[in-house]
């Protein structure tokens, strides 16, 4: 029997297979912050370990970093020790790392992909559940914890239980104005944030083909809201002409080396996945969630749904929860609903394609009085571009607050967060209670329906602004 | 890391599923570059509710914590795994754990056990009807008791971590001990991989 896209990549790295023990993967690319990486290093101390593979490893700054003033000292103390104990565990174990104010510096599941990094059929790991983002190359990328990031560093390996398989097959095309955050968000809907537990799911099928990279990396990026173990799609031409030429992807003789095993990086046609999904793209609009966790998601277009319409118990009562902690009324419009802050950004929607996009929505409007919008590039070299291109001019001129690279308001570690109850619509992967700061709301959108939502102060799609006079 | 065969502790009935790494402990106190202090942050938005579970006095030196399906979604923060045992957690009982956060326990060496729903259900109702209750939890045998006898069941754990909590095993003392595989392997990797720095 053949095998899927996923078994020939976790096959292509194990180290030793032993029954009874979890395989011994080898690990490509390991991928560090400095949030949770801080005591990985004082393990290695401790125990007089080195780094095994200083060139396979590469550090950035992303999570507890200001998007503004970075060109300043780090005004909180405890943030400032903690980049700062990333450059001192860098430079003492010879790791490559792109600080603050380096032009490779960004969030470090967009780093890795723009430096060419990331490639078809490697085995990825940081110490970040959002590392699925890479699978869109048709690698196995997943997040670790620290005891797993110490022993990456120690032994350039990890010990894996083989996951099962299973495919997420999407027919046909996506509808006009509808992106591949709102297909993600749709299946999670579906799934519940526990669908994907114990899986490595392979995406494919028409819609998946004819997505971006970029759009690719969305889909992947959200694999852990639904308990994904990683979420990969086979490399084709598109993935090819985007590694090509970038600064670490292979040159000449080893070009052609590499793309000839990347095309045998398909799930063999007599391969057996354990759980099939089949999803119509023509049935996904743009969709939004209305509670505090992105399995609670509706079209944009129905209503905050009410406890009454679960069967299950726990369902609910968590609904109920939800609705209090949203400050929601069961059966308003979700295009009704008030937002004061607006985010395009995250490793989910802060790439180029994601900037282009709301600057085209925005171009000729203006945010409406009492919304803040953030536009936080996911890198430097994103900010850079979207600067080339003139798009800043176009955030500025709309009144929205452009900014420095980081993962900023998605996790509101550092100080661009949301009050208590604030409300916001974010581009971001995650709406629990308080992950945008202490008693926030967040829903989670697209990037046209967060620009639109900004342009209108409430939920919208920009099929409901009235055409801009430029 | 320390062994584990059994432990005796206050349970704590956590009547909420999808408990996600951002409820355990929000971003804003991971800036520690310690192990230990996480004890600050457990729960901490739900901890200024007077009504929140370990305000209560019977429950607040719980070390077995009995969570509805779905813990420890979200985040890869180990910190969540770091804060429950600062706390004085040892072990956690679910039906269903996320991915990352039950690896993330074995690793750091806090027991989640996996148990079937309606005997979570089972255990929520004895501790609400006797706050203070304790819990057995053997991971010889793999089983969950009250003193009485009122619960008495079994729970899932995978075999490796078993065996290596057990032991009290690094699991990197045990990798290393298979260095010659590793550099096998790294001999026969194809030269085109990419590398970070360049000789």
């Amino acid at each position: 029997m053949g095998k899927t896209l996923a078994e020939k990549v976790w096959d292509e790295h194990v180290v030793r297979s032993t029954p009874g023990e979890p395989d011994l993967l080898y690990i490509d690319l390991h991928l560090i912050h400095e949030v949770t990486s801080p005591q990985a290093f004082d393990g290695l101390r401790l125990a007089g370990r080195q780094v095994r593979r200083p060139d396979l490893t590469l550090a950035t700054e992303d999570h507890n970093v200001p998007t503004i003033d970075w060109d300043k000292p780090i005004a909180d103390p405890v943030s400032k020790t903690q980049v700062d104990t990333l450059r001192r565990n860098a430079e003492e174990f010879g790791v490559r790392l792109h600080p603050l104010g380096d032009v490779e510096q960004g969030i470090v599941h967009v780093v890795g992909p723009q430096l060419g990094l990331t490639q078809p059929g490697m085995t990825i790991v940081c110490g970040d559940s959002h590392t699925s983002t890479h699978g869109a190359f048709g690698s196995i990328a997943f997040g670790i914890g620290t005891s797993e990031v110490e022993h990456v560093l120690a032994t350039q390996t990890l010990p894996q239980a083989k996951p099962k398989t299973m495919a997420v097959t999407v027919n046909g095309s996506l509808p006009a104005g509808v992106t591949s955050k709102d297909l993600i968000l749709y299946l999670i809907a579906q799934t519940g944030t526990g669908g994907g537990q114990g899986f490595i799911v392979e995406y494919r099928g028409q819609a998946i083909e004819e997505l971006s990279m970029e759009g690719r990396m969305t889909v992947c990026n959200m694999s852990i809201e639904w308990g994904a173990k990683a979420g990969l799609i086979a490399p084709d031409q598109t993935t090819f002409d985007y590694i090509e030429g970038k600064p670490e992807a292979p040159k000449g003789a080893d070009w052609d080396a590499a793309v000839a095993h990347w095309k045998t990086l398909v799930t063999d046609a007599d391969a057996h996945f354990d759980k099939e999904i089949v999803i119509e793209a023509a049935d996904v609009t743009p969709f939004v969630t209305w509670g505090t966790n992105p399995g609670q998601g509706v079209p944009l277009g129905a209503n905050v749904p009410s406890p009454e319409d679960f069967e299950e118990a726990t369902d609910k009562v968590a609904t109920e929860k939800a609705l209090e902690y949203m400050g929601l009324q069961a059966g308003t419009p979700m295009r009704e609903i008030k937002v004061d802050t607006v985010f395009v950004g995250s490793c989910t929607n802060g790439r180029i394609e994601d900037l282009r996009l709301a600057a085209e929505i925005i171009k000729g409007h203006k945010v409406a009085d009492g919304t803040r919008f953030l536009v936080v590039p996911g890198s430097v070299r994103v900010r850079n571009q979207a600067i080339e291109e003139g798009l800043d001019k176009v955030f500025v001129e709309a009144g929205a607050e452009w900014r420095g690279a980081g993962c900023s308001m998605c996790l509101g570690m550092n100080p661009d967060t949301l009050a208590p109850q604030e409300r916001s619509a974010s581009t971001s992967n995650r709406n629990f209670e308080g992950r945008q700061g202490k008693g926030g709301r967040t829903h989670l959108v697209s990037v046209p329906v967060a620009t639109a939502t900004a342009v209108r102060g409430t939920l919208s799609s920009p099929a409901d602004l009235v055409p801009a006079t430029v | 890391m320390e062994k584990f065969t059994t432990h005796t502790g206050v349970g704590v009935p956590l009547r909420r599923g999808n408990v996600d790494t951002d409820q355990i402990i929000p971003a804003v106190y991971l800036k520690r570059v310690t192990r230990t202090g996480f004890e600050d942050g457990l729960f901490a938005a739900w901890r200024n509710d007077p009504d929140f579970v370990l305000n209560n006095a019977a429950y607040s030196s719980g070390s077995v914590l009995v969570a509805g399906p779905d813990f420890g979604t979200g985040s890869s923060r180990e910190h969540a795994v770091w804060a429950l045992q600062n706390y004085g957690f040892k072990v956690v009982l679910s039906s269903r754990f996320a991915d990352i956060f039950r690896g993330n326990s074995g690793k750091a060496g806090l027991v989640a056990g996996q148990i079937d729903e309606k005997v979570v259900e089972r255990l929520w109702v004895y501790l609400e009807d006797n706050p203070g209750g304790q819990i057995t939890v053997d991971l010889e045998s793999k089983t969950v008791t009250t003193p009485g006898g009122e619960v008495e069941d079994s729970f899932d754990i995978d075999d490796y971590t078993r065996w290596r909590l057990l032991e009290g095993l690094d699991d990197i003392g045990i990798t290393l001990g298979h260095e010659a595989d590793i550099a096998s392997y790294e001999s026969g990797r194809p030269s085109w991989k990419p590398v970070t720095q360049h000789a």
